[in-house]
């Protein structure tokens, strides 16, 4: 227990001490709920929809999420880099503990996160039918988070370097985004789409916070969190399977 | 305490470890020494389960490091050859990690990494970043953080490398004591060849991937017919340079150690 607890710590200082990745990080997301949502604003309103940004901002904490937490789980790879790495694979500890340790602390940042991009989006006009409603919310940002963070990891066990970092970016993280429904409705999507959103787990985390933020939902809320726990459960076993492998 | 029979490893079709067997008992100091490229580090990150050998049997503290990595990492302490402390954390913080993470008591870890970084004369840098430390600073704590817990077998990669002569010593005096007080069994490299002749017990010679010789320092001496430790350490490997040997990723380590340096 001590040992998840000093892992997931040392996430966090991290986390706290680089305030240009903190704020860099925020950027990208404040941008797409500007752009986009004053962009779309009024086309999407004349189609009927309501309120764009309502319908953005919690496909951009999504975003965010995705986001931090692939890279928090990708860390690894600097600390191989780094050297650290070995400190911690030295050590009288579990695999499993040692991967669940990170997993949580990078999951806990991402958390974090989202909640700073929820506030932002707040300023920008975002209004959630129920403000309250940000408790649950939270708790289904940490299951998403935890979800990719785990994937992070496991992406991390393969790649040495971080040469492959913007294969990664540009072929699995842009795609899950996109194809997510965080800046579409998922409702009269041409067939495909809508099968490949289906297959893209953060198309039911965003779903989830639609559902408890604005009372709009496409698979149901008890749909996505049996979906996103399910992942969650797989994902963090192979990342502890991958992670039992790596060699320094 | 360890024992290690027909051990190879392979990198592709090149041969790091090259079927070497020895002993290292309890209680011993034992100095693994070789030019650079001679397999050391490789041999010591298999005893200490960060690497899978390609063939041979080792066994630590009456454990196999494969089959039982566990068991083993229980054992053992380990300064490794290249950096491996955390950047981001403080002093304080890197000693802390480390103490929790072998089970040091709090008491008793804060009580030792006060001791500890007090004799490597940190004490007073506990609360700065591990970055804004020099080379040698680096050195020292992970030195101090080596020694945190008490372990039954040390292993020392090059420990001594880029330290001043005050930290050096202060460090042999206290791991001398260890070894009396605690039975600790340690195994070190060094290219301080007057170093391994001080401290060392029992010395191998390690070459190519092979153990080319092994006894005290004064049998090595005596059996090459030379006066020091390191007379008899060159007339065994011969004087040519290894480096072309060491891997692009082993220069650069070298190169920023050096940059590092104060
Ligand atoms: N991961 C690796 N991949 C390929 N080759 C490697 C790897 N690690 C080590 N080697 C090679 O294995 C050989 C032995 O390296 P090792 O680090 O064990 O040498 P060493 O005896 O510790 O040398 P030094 O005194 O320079 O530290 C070298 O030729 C090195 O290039
Ligand atoms: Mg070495």
């Amino acid at each position: 227990m001590n040992t998840i607890y000093i892992l997931w710590l040392r996430q966090i200082k991290r986390y706290l001490r680089s305030k240009p990745r903190m704020i860099g990080s925020l950027v990208q997301p404040i941008l797409f709920l500007l752009s986009l949502g004053y962009g779309f604003g009024s086309v999407f309103q004349r189609a009927g929809e309501g309120s764009y940004i309502n319908f953005l901002a919690p496909g951009i904490i999504g975003m965010s999420i995705i986001f931090t937490s692939v890279f928090s789980g990708m860390e690894i790879i600097w600390d191989r880099q780094f050297g650290f790495l070995k400190e911690t694979l030295v050590a009288p500890v579990s695999r499993f503990n040692i991967m669940i340790g990170r997993t949580i602390g990078g999951a806990t940042v991402a958390t974090i996160q989202g909640f700073l991009v929820f506030i932002i989006s707040m300023i920008a006009g975002f209004h959630p039918y129920n403000i309250w409603a940000i408790i649950p919310v939270i708790l289904v940002m940490f299951l998403v988070a935890l979800l990719f963070t785990a994937l992070g990891t496991m992406i991390a066990s393969f790649l040495n370097d971080m040469q492959g970092f913007q294969l990664i970016v540009n072929f699995l993280i842009m795609p899950l985004f996109f194809l997510s429904g965080a800046l579409f409705p998922l409702e009269g999507l041409p067939q495909a789409l809508s099968f490949v959103a289906r297959l893209d787990p953060l198309s039911y985390g965003i779903d989830a916070f639609r559902v408890l933020l604005i009372g709009l939902g496409h698979y149901g809320l008890i749909t996505d969190l049996i979906v996103l726990s399910i992942v969650t459960l797989a994902f963090l076993s192979l990342g502890s399977y991958f992670f039992r492998r790596i060699q320094v | 305490m360890i024992e290690v029979s027909n051990l190879v490893k392979k990198f592709g079709d090149f041969t790091a470890v090259d079927n070497i067997s020895f002993k290292v008992s309890a209680g011993e100091i034992f100095a693994f020494l070789g030019p650079n490229g001679a397999g050391k580090s490789t041999t010591i990150k298999m005893l200490t389960t960060l690497l899978q050998p390609t063939s041979g049997q080792i066994l630590v503290n009456g454990h196999d490091p494969v089959h039982q990595p566990n068991i083993v990492r229980h054992s053992f302490g380990i300064v490794f050859q290249d950096p491996s402390l955390d950047d981001e954390l403080t002093a304080w913080e890197n000693m802390e990690f480390h103490g929790v993470l072998y089970g040091v008591p709090k008491k008793l870890r804060h009580q030792r990494a006060e001791q500890l970084m007090k004799l490597v004369e940190l004490w007073d840098r506990k609360k700065s970043l591990v970055k804004e430390f020099s080379g040698g600073m680096k050195r020292r704590l992970e030195i101090a953080r080596g020694l945190l817990h008490h372990p039954k077998i040390i292993f020392l990669d090059e420990p001594t490398l880029g330290l001043d002569p005050q930290t050096r010593n202060y460090m042999w005096t206290y791991l001398k004591e260890l070894n009396k007080a605690e039975g600790t069994t340690i195994f070190f490299t060094t290219h301080y060849m007057e170093e391994a002749e001080r401290i060392a017990q029992r010395i191998a010679i390690i070459d190519h991937g092979k153990i080319i010789a092994s006894g005290t320092a004064a049998e090595l001496i005596a059996q090459t017919k030379t006066n020091s430790l390191e007379d008899a350490f060159l007339n065994l490997t011969g004087r040519s340079i290894r480096e072309e040997a060491a891997a692009p990723v082993d220069r650069m380590r070298m190169m920023r150690r050096g940059f590092t340096k104060r």
